[in-house]
Formats: C-alpha cells, structure tokens, sequence
C-alpha cells in the first residue's frame, strides 16, 4: 500500500483534438507545444506541482507516443517522488476484457486500481487543452467547506458566447441545478471548465454504476454528472477568475499564442513565485541578426533571427533568415523560414520549412472576401518549396506533400 | 564506449585570481558566462558529451553557490546510481589546499582509488570550449603516452603565466615552459591533461614526498625527460578566461555566428541547471540588434551588442550597447549603459548613466543599486 494521498489529479489526454487538424494528425492535442516553450500539458501538470497534487494519472490514447516520451519520469515537474508522482495511464488488457477508453468517465473507471492505491479522499479530473493557471488546492478548499460531492470550477463568458459553452445554472448558493450544453437561449454565463472535483467515494459509486449502463456513453458531461444532479448529490459551482482559454481549435491555439504576447495576460500567469514548468531542449539562448528587427513578440531559446518578427511567438530553435518577414504567426519548435519569406498570420508546425520567397497567408485587411480569411497552418515536417503561395485558411500536410 | 574508462577530475577555483571581481564571491567553475551558463558547463558537459560518467569537482572556498549550481549533477545527467558527479571539497581542517594542484590531487586518492577507471582526465573550469575527448583518448592511448597535454596554437592568451610546449614532429613534448608571455605564435596548455590513475598516484605520492606542489613545474615540467608526455592541439573556437578583459571579450565572441557554431553543438550541447522561465518577451517599440539573449527576460528598451541573462528586464527608453547583463538585474527606465558588465541582481535606476571604455568595462557588483 502506497501513502495516502488525500487528492489524486487524474488529467484526460487521450483525445484525439481533431479540430486541430494536422497539428494533431499524429500527436496527441496536450502534446501540442504552445508559447514558444511549452507543451499545453505543462499546464495542468504545474498546476497540479504547484497546487501541492502529489499523486497524477495522464490518461492517454490517441497517438500517446511524443506525450510519453514528454512526461518521461515527470521530473521536470518535480512529479518524479518515490511514492506518488505522475503516472502516464494507457488502455491495457484485462482478465476477461480489453478495451479502448469509451469515454471520459470510463478511462478514470478503468483505472480506479490506480487510484485506490493512494486511498485518496477527492479525485480532480482535468482536461488538457486549456491555457490557463489555476490554484487546484482552493477549489478544493471550496469542495470540503461546502461539504460537495462534487465540484465544477466555471469561468463568466461574455453572454453572447455563452451559447458555445457547456453552461452551469446555479442557485444563489453556488449549487447547480442544471447544465445546458450549448444552449441557444442560454439561462446563465457559467461555462464549465472541465475542472471537476470529486468527492472520491462517491465517484466511484457512480462511475460503477455507470459502466453498467449499457446505453451511456461514459462520459463525464453527458452521463455521470447528469446521473449525480438527478439523485440530488451536493453539486457546487467554483468560479475562476484570472485568464483561462480553450485552445481546441486552430483559430483558438493562434489566438491564445497572441494573448501570450499581453503583457497583461502574462503577468497575470506568472504573478506569483509558481511557474509553469516544461521539458526543455538544451539550447543556447537564441541570437537576434543587426539585420533582424524584433516588436512585440516572444522568443525561445535557441533560436537564430536574421530577419524581422512582428507580434508573432517564435519557439526554440526557429531560424528565421534574412528578410524574411513573420508577423501575427506562431513559429513552432524547430521551424525555419527561408530568405525572404513572407509569414502572416500562419502557424508554422514543428521542423516545417518554409522556403525561399514563399508566402504563406495573408492580412485580414487585404483580403477582399473576408469570409474566406483564416489563419493559415504549415503542418509540422512539412518543407514548403521556394516560391510557393499558401492560402489563408489552408492547411498543408506533410504526409500529402507534392514532391 | 571506451570513455567509461576515464575519470574527470575537474577543479573549481583554479585561476580565479585573474578575474577578482567576478570571482569574490564565487569560485572561478560558478562564473557566469553566455547568457545561461557558468563556465563549469562547459568543463562538465565537454566530459559528459566525451561518455564520461563520473566526474569529481575539486574546490577549496566559496563553493556555495556551485553547490547550488551543480546540485545532484542531475542537469548533465551525472545523478547515477553508480558513479555520476562527486563534490570534493577540503576534507576536514588538517588538509590544506593552498600549495597547489598537487596537494588537491593527493588529497582525493581515496576518490581516486575507488574508481574503476583507468584514466583520469584532469581540466580546470577556465577556458569556454566544445571539446570531444574521445579523440584525446583515442589519441593518447594510440601514441602510448605516459601524460597526454590538450593545447592550442597560436596566439597565446593575454598573460604572463602561460605554460609553453616545444613539440617534436611526433607530437611528443620537448621543452615545457612556464609561466610564459608570448606575444608570438606558441603552443599554449589549456590545463587539461590525461594520465593513467596509478600513474597519477605514483607521481603525486612523489612530489609529496619531496614538498613539491605544483602540478605544471613539478610533474609535467620535471618528468618531460623520463616520461612520454604527448601534445594534442585543439583547434576549434576556445576562449580561455585569463583576464576580465579576456571575459568580456569572450561574451562579445558569442555575436560570431561561427564562434556559436563551434561552442554549441547540437550533438553535444551544453548543459546547465533548469530554471524554468518564460521565453523572452520583446515589447512595443523594443530595439535588438546583434545580442544574444536568454530566456525570461522582458525586453522594452533598445539592446545593441549584449549578452543579456536569464530574467534580464531592460525598461522603456533604456539603451543598452556593449553590455553583459547578468541574471534577474533590472535596467531602468531611459538609462544608458555602454561597455558594463552588471553580476546578478543588480538595479539600475530610471535615468542612470554609466560608460565603460572598448578596452575598460565597467563592472557593476553583484546586487548593488545604481
């Protein structure tokens, strides 16, 4: 028997985030890097390091190779301890059956042995693909002071988004008496999270109950919690404050990458002594050209700028030559962009290259059809000829490269 | 991997007395350099990158701050099981290291002589390089040599205490001088040397014996005619850090696209200690040209010709030329700084103005306010 752990984070990657596209064709969404350094899963993962979460179950499925070798021992999130630390979860064979996770629920059933060798008390479900720093140990302070059963932290989304959201509506006491999945009229602005905390007993209950359902689909959102509401379990709202951003889709990933570049946004991310930590290459600090010209952009180590970057997040080990112009883009790890080439709104995926003279994407303002515009993406590995022209919007996959 | 067989012995403090300023507080291994490193990586990672997998760290005084550098050796993947990165600090009060190299050598035998290699591979923690040691190895073991010296031609390095290798076509030494100025072509040591372990032993019980304590005059200079001393040149970007002048112009070195190319291998990286920070973050009307930067910093202001540390803030309006700004210090509003070397932690306040000379830099103490 291990020592108790009185929380047990169990984070859900296993996701396939087919909205991502070729950013997610053959890695896993957490594993996506973001803000020239990180991987979103560094997110959760220091959140929970920081939040005093000892004891982390990564359940992966989807194309889990790059997270595995990412989270490795956990040792750069100092969740490498002797007894506890993070623990990657795939799906594995049983005595009598073997199955693929059918669902967020039952991806943490299948692992209750796991959890139930740390006796915990709660169990924290997250997810991986939010942006955002979050003090786990408050909510669930919230969770025991209301005695819950189960805990949903919402952030307020502006009204007129509200209807994109998973909505929460709440009595004046913060309990829940409804979820209205995207609804059309929404009746509230409390967009769940995917932060859940539960009492663990009772999760258990219920996620056995639940596999015995031969109609659910296993899931948190449409099934268990649902079944919880519906026994008049003690079901609490917890609201966050502070940035938060889902980074599900294409135009979502470019968007909190340019957030990144707020001064306000960051400061608000590392106002404290936390960080958000991350596997790193080794790499030299980066090198910026007498002939580069850098505004308001961020930058990795390891990266070499000859040419000029403008609001764009360029990420460790990019070479950037001269004349060259990235501005508004995301440059992912290992990218390089060629001689005068031209970047605009874009993301470059990880050891793509963009050759000579290549434009890829186009100003919103130059586009004389607005509704063809969109953020243009160079899939990673992909090696853009000299002279090519990339559409806003389009998408290039390395695996259907001309050659 | 044949570079299981060698030992590294490396030593922390050797030379510090050249660069006074930087090394008051410090050793010479935990002087910070490049933006992310302290000269020790480069030591260190030059032997792990070379298979070698335990490493001791001689240091006599101040070693606090290298303790907390190197840690468990855990950066340079030196956290072993079996073997891995061995602090030798002066055992006890009666073991003085004062007298030199020698004494340091005999006063880890015990070290030694639990090891399982063959070889040792001495080197100070003074000279910027990417050296692969397996070719040293390679090479003195092919050539039989009793003492193998790493040294480069050229140019020696500005000082007086140069030790100076005359070299047969052979490669084998012929004449050892020391503490040498030459402003000619030479061939210069670079304090690295490769020796059998028993041999080692053998030759620093000796010199005890006899008060003899200085490893270059006492071992190499006086054995160059009974033993089979070889030389290997060097060739590559190496930057020995002789002087504060020598320092400087080192940092500025880094802007040379082939100078990096050499330094930073991407088969043999340098390693160092994590420190998590964000990537650097260029604001608004921010001006950087020719610098070389680390990350963590926030950059508002103009940036010409600079190294600049982890955590480096450099305030609107202020401008900066031929600067190397150590960790975490914080430039001021509109101040301007030109040829400065600032230590870590260091504030300059809104407006402040200080220049150095191209041939005087200025130093700035670790943690003082200006």
């Amino acid at each position: 028997m291990l020592p108790k752990q009185e929380v047990v984070a169990m984070l859900l990657a296993g996701g396939q985030g087919s909205r991502l596209g070729v950013l997610t064709k053959n890695q896993a969404k957490p594993a996506v890097p973001f803000g020239g350094k990180y991987r979103i899963i560094d997110f959760p993962l220091s959140n929970c390091v920081n939040s005093g979460i000892e004891a982390v179950g990564v359940l992966t499925q989807y194309q889990p190779l790059e997270l595995n070798e990412y989270i490795g021992s956990g040792q750069p999130w100092d969740l490498d301890s002797m007894h506890a630390g993070v623990h990657v979860l795939p799906p594995y064979q049983k005595n009598k059956r073997s199955d693929w996770y059918k669902g967020t629920a039952n991806a943490i059933f299948q692992n209750m042995r796991f959890i139930e060798r740390y006796n915990p008390d709660y169990v924290v479900v997250l997810s991986g693909d939010h942006i955002y720093k979050m003090d786990y140990s408050k909510m669930i302070s919230y969770h025991k002071e209301k005695e819950a059963d189960c805990t949903i932290a919402v952030y307020e989304v502006p009204m007129a988004e509200a209807s994109r959201f998973g909505i929460l509506n709440t009595n004046e006491d913060g309990t829940i008496y409804e979820f209205d999945e995207k609804p059309k009229v929404p009746k509230s602005n409390l967009a769940s999270m995917g932060i859940y905390v539960f009492s663990w007993q009772k999760l258990k209950k219920y996620l056995t109950e639940d596999d015995k359902m031969p109609k659910s689909q296993h899931d948190f959102g449409k099934n268990v919690l649902p079944a919880m509401l519906n026994d008049g379990e003690k079901m609490f709202a917890y609201r966050f404050s502070g940035y938060w951003k889902d980074v599900g889709t294409i135009d979502s990933l470019w968007e909190s990458n340019m957030d990144w570049l707020d001064k306000n946004v960051t400061s608000d991310l590392i106002q404290d002594a936390n960080k958000i930590y991350s596997r790193s290459e080794v790499l030299p600090p980066h090198y910026i050209s007498a002939s580069a010209s850098v505004q308001n952009s961020i930058i990795a180590e390891g990266c070499n700028v000859y040419g000029k970057v403008d609001f764009s997040v360029v990420s460790s080990g990019v070479y950037i030559a001269a004349g060259a112009v990235v501005a508004d883009s995301i440059i992912m790890p290992g990218a390089v962009i060629e001689e005068n080439a031209r970047v605009q709104y874009a993301i470059i995926g990880e050891n793509a290259v963009v050759g000579k003279n290549a434009v890829v994407g186009k100003r919103p303002e130059d586009m004389e059809d607005k509704d063809n515009w969109g953020v243009a993406v160079v899939g990673p590995n992909y090696r853009l000829a000299p002279e090519t022209v990339v559409a806003p919007k389009a998408m290039l996959d390395a695996d259907e490269e001309e050659e | 991997m044949h570079g299981t067989n060698v030992i590294g012995i490396l030593f922390a403090y050797v030379h510090e007395e050249r660069i006074r300023s930087l090394t008051e507080n410090r050793v010479m291994a935990s002087v910070p350099f490049g933006g992310r490193y302290r000269l020790v990586d480069f030591a260190l990672s030059n032997m792990v990158n070379s298979g070698i997998n335990q490493v001791g760290v001689v240091t006599e005084e101040n070693y606090q701050s290298l303790m907390d550098h190197l840690g468990s050796g855990k950066a340079w993947d030196l956290s072993r099981k079996t073997k891995g990165l061995s602090l030798l600090p002066p055992f006890g009060a009666k073991i003085s290291r004062t007298e030199g190299k020698v004494e340091s050598l005999s006063t880890i035998k015990r070290f030694l002589h639990a090891a399982t290699e063959e070889y040792v591979l001495l080197s100070d923690c003074d000279i910027v390089a990417n050296i692969d040691y397996r070719e040293l190895y390679d090479f003195h073991t092919k050539n039989d040599a009793d003492i193998t010296v790493v040294y480069r031609h050229g140019n020696s390095p500005d000082t007086d205490k140069n030790t100076v290798f005359t070299i047969d076509p052979s490669n084998v030494v012929r004449e050892i001088y020391l503490k040498r100025g030459c402003h000619f072509d030479c061939n210069y040591g670079m304090g690295m040397y490769l020796i059998a372990k028993e041999k080692l032993i053998e030759l620093v019980d000796d010199c005890m014996s006899r008060n003899l304590y200085d490893f270059d005059r006492d071992i190499i200079q006086r054995g160059v005619k009974d033993m089979k001393i070889c030389a290997y040149e060097f060739t590559g970007a190496a930057y020995p850090i002789t002087s504060f002048e020598a320092y400087f112009n080192a940092s500025m070195a880094l802007m040379d696209p082939k100078v990096r190319s050499q330094l930073f291998v991407p088969s043999r990286p340098v390693y160092t200690k994590v420190r998590d920070d964000m990537p650097t973050r260029y604001g608004l009307g921010s001006v950087i040209q020719n610098s070389f930067v680390a990350d963590g910093c926030v950059v508002e202001g103009e940036v010409e010709n600079c190294v600049l540390f982890r955590g480096v803030k450099v305030k609107k309006g202020a401008r900066l030329k031929n600067c190397v700004i150590m960790q975490d210090t914080i430039v001021g509003e509109n101040s301007r700084l030109d040829f400065v070397v600032a230590d870590k932690n260091v504030e300059f306040t809104d407006n402040a103005t200080i220049m150095g000379h191209t041939t005087y830099p200025v130093y700035i103490v670790k943690g003082s306010k200006v």
